[in-house]
């Protein structure tokens, strides 16, 4: 699947082959000495890159998207800190049991707004991940950020989430310290937090995982995110009963696990549009997008009482389901 | 409270399910546990549990409501609430079909029977769930039935008492399952606010997203003898870590040591356990 090249940090997506032929050359002429002699044609080369991308990501099945998604190169929570954070100033610990890497919190300033910050971390290096356990939280990563999430709403601050994980994790550990109970007790305590709260799925949506600091006013994700009650594989090894390409992107289309269709299903906010080619191609641009959405909730989410929050995100959560009703006549409702 | 208008729901014949059994058929019938050979009758009067070793089988959610309240007292609540296929959700079966099995297997629309009911005398609004109806999961239909006894409990000022039996999430309802989870803690927080008593009741087995959202947030968590609970299936974990699991890893003595439930207890105490702790915590 994956193939080293240079060009994309030595991982480059499947489908995306005939536009590393492309970088290629133009880093071939680039790195020559005469290279100024040559600006048109890089030029030329850039241009057919760049709408060769767009008609590939126009065409992206659900299973490409969840690839996208992965993508080693695609920012992560740090990324975002890095990119659209001032003065962030990391908080650890939950104050029970340790500290878990694979959420980070804190307090940090986005655009005019001072906020609690939380978000899954993947990890960017070989020992980062293992660390990171690849983005799947512990019961502590869960109660770090509940914990954060109340200190927040202690002092009047919104909370802002990043979500990114492939889900919670699976072990025995996790299941001694009371996975389920973590995160329960996030769901029901998101619920009730009188404070803002603004989340963004910024690559994986991972089941449970995601859900557990993703109860919010108000959520998006980003074009090439994924969202879902079981990542593809899970869903196809039970399903299909086998986990390989075909049933995974048998499962990923059947999931409806992609930004715009559960725009269309109701069950997030709003799709945050990427750059072309993916977040992983142009990092700053997706961050700056990003902030300004997550501006322009926190904004709008300033202007009413906690209370009123608080009952809206109940009546918003009380509304997601399609139901029918045997005889006497069928009436079907869909979430916000 | 209104009449339902079908009653005879708990011993009619043509209700009793016919597709996948969790309870296993015949005149005799070998104990999964034990192995011993039991005379079917005698482990049906003995609440399905097994007389020799105490194994407890799997009950349907019919069944479980009839063991656990006063004779007659159940008035079931959204018995028409029926599910449908937001998704057009099809793997190797459609959806559909999926939900027809299991209809005519069950005699049920969904996977949770809601309603209320006396236990040895105490009014409680009641859940149960239903592992014969595809593994018990949750979908839209269970999530939006739970969220309204819990609603309900909080109406009318009454303990609420939920038997999970559950695989977790619905997969064949996608994002519209996962969300069950937000939507019927959110109504827990709102009973939890108003003082409300939440017995939940674990059995075999309570995983998953049934596990990591209602299902954790008792009051008081009572959990049947050796019922397997826990968040991610014990073979999901195994071919996470590539380790023998240890003995009677995630049975609710374990979950017990851990500190995640009150009570591990007998079927045949579930009735008194219940309405105890209704006369120490309810209103």
């Amino acid at each position: 699947m994956a193939r080293s090249n240079k060009q994309s940090g030595g991982f480059s997506l499947p489908f995306e082959q005939a536009v590393i032929e492309l970088e290629k050359q133009i880093a071939a002429l680039e790195q020559r000495d005469n290279a100024e002699d040559f600006a048109p044609e890089i030029e030329t080369l850039r241009g057919s890159r760049d709408s060769l991308l767009k008609k590939i990501y126009a065409g992206l099945s659900p299973w490409d998207i969840v690839r996208v998604a992965r993508h080693p190169k695609r920012p992560q929570t740090s990324d975002y800190l890095e990119m659209m954070c001032r003065d962030f100033c990391e908080l650890h610990g939950d104050r029970r049991f340790g500290d878990d890497p694979s959420i980070i919190t804190g307090l940090g300033r986005i655009g005019p707004y001072k906020a609690m910050i939380i978000g899954h971390q993947k990890g960017k290096t070989t020992q980062e991940k293992i660390t990171c356990h690849f983005g799947c939280a512990h019961p502590e990563g869960y109660r770090k950020a509940l914990a954060k999430m109340k200190l927040a709403e202690k002092f009047g601050l919104p909370v802002v989430t990043l979500i990114d994980t492939p889900g919670a994790y699976p072990g025995i550990k996790a299941e001694q310290r009371g996975q389920a109970e973590a995160i329960a007790t996030n769901l029901r305590e998101m619920s009730r937090l009188h404070t803002p709260i603004v989340c963004v799925v910024i690559g994986e949506g991972g089941s449970g995982g995601a859900l557990g600091i993703g109860a919010g006013d108000r959520v998006a994700m980003l074009e090439y995110a994924w969202y879902s009650v079981i990542s593809p594989e899970g869903c196809a090894a039970i399903l299909w009963k086998q986990a390989n390409e075909q049933s995974n992107a048998a499962a990923a289309n059947a999931l409806a696990l992609t930004a715009r269709d559960n725009l269309a299903n109701g069950l997030i906010d709003h799709v945050i549009p990427e750059p072309v080619g993916g977040a992983h191609r142009n990092p700053h641009a997706t961050a700056k997008d990003v902030q300004s959405w997550i501006v322009d909730q926190i904004r709008q989410l300033t202007r009413s009482k906690p209370e009123t929050l608080v009952q809206r995100r109940y009546e918003k959560l009380r509304g997601i389901g399609a139901v029918a009703w045997q005889q006497p006549q069928i009436s079907a409702s869909a979430g916000h | 409270m209104t009449q339902a208008p079908n009653r005879t729901w708990a011993d009619s014949p043509e209700l009793a399910p016919k597709g996948k059994k969790a309870v296993p058929e015949g005149l005799w019938i070998r104990c999964p546990d034990c192995a011993a050979i039991l005379f079917r009758k005698s482990v049906e009067n003995n609440l399905w549990v097994c007389p020799e070793c105490h194994h407890h089988f799997r009950v349907s959610g019919l069944r479980r409501i009839r063991q656990l309240v006063d004779p007659e007292s159940f008035e079931p609540f959204n018995e028409r609430m029926t599910p449908v296929d937001p998704l057009n959700f099809v793997d190797l079966k459609p959806y559909t079909q999926r939900l027809a099995d299991a209809q005519k297997g069950t005699g049920q629309n969904d996977g949770v029977q809601t309603g209320a009911a006396f236990i040895k005398g105490r009014k409680v609004i009641l859940a149960c769930m239903d592992f014969e109806f595809l593994g018990g999961s949750m979908g839209s239909v269970v999530g939006e039935k739970i969220t309204q006894a819990i609603l309900l409990a909080a109406d009318r000022d009454l303990p609420l008492v939920i038997v999970s039996c559950s695989g977790g999430a619905r997969m064949m309802e996608s994002g519209f399952s996962l969300m069950q989870m937000a939507k019927t803690t959110a109504a827990l927080a709102r009973f939890d606010d108003q003082g409300g008593l939440f017995i939940s009741v674990l059995t075999d087995p309570t995983t998953g997203g049934v596990t990591a959202s209602f299902a954790m947030l008792g009051d008081v968590i009572l959990a049947e003898r050796k019922a397997l609970i826990g968040f991610a299936g014990p073979r999901v974990i195994q071919q996470t870590i590539r380790q023998e699991l240890p003995e009677g890893f995630q049975r609710a003595e374990f979950v017990l040591e851990c500190g995640f439930v009150d009570r591990v207890v007998e079927r045949s105490e579930l009735r008194s356990e219940i309405s105890r702790i209704i006369d120490y915590a309810g209103k």
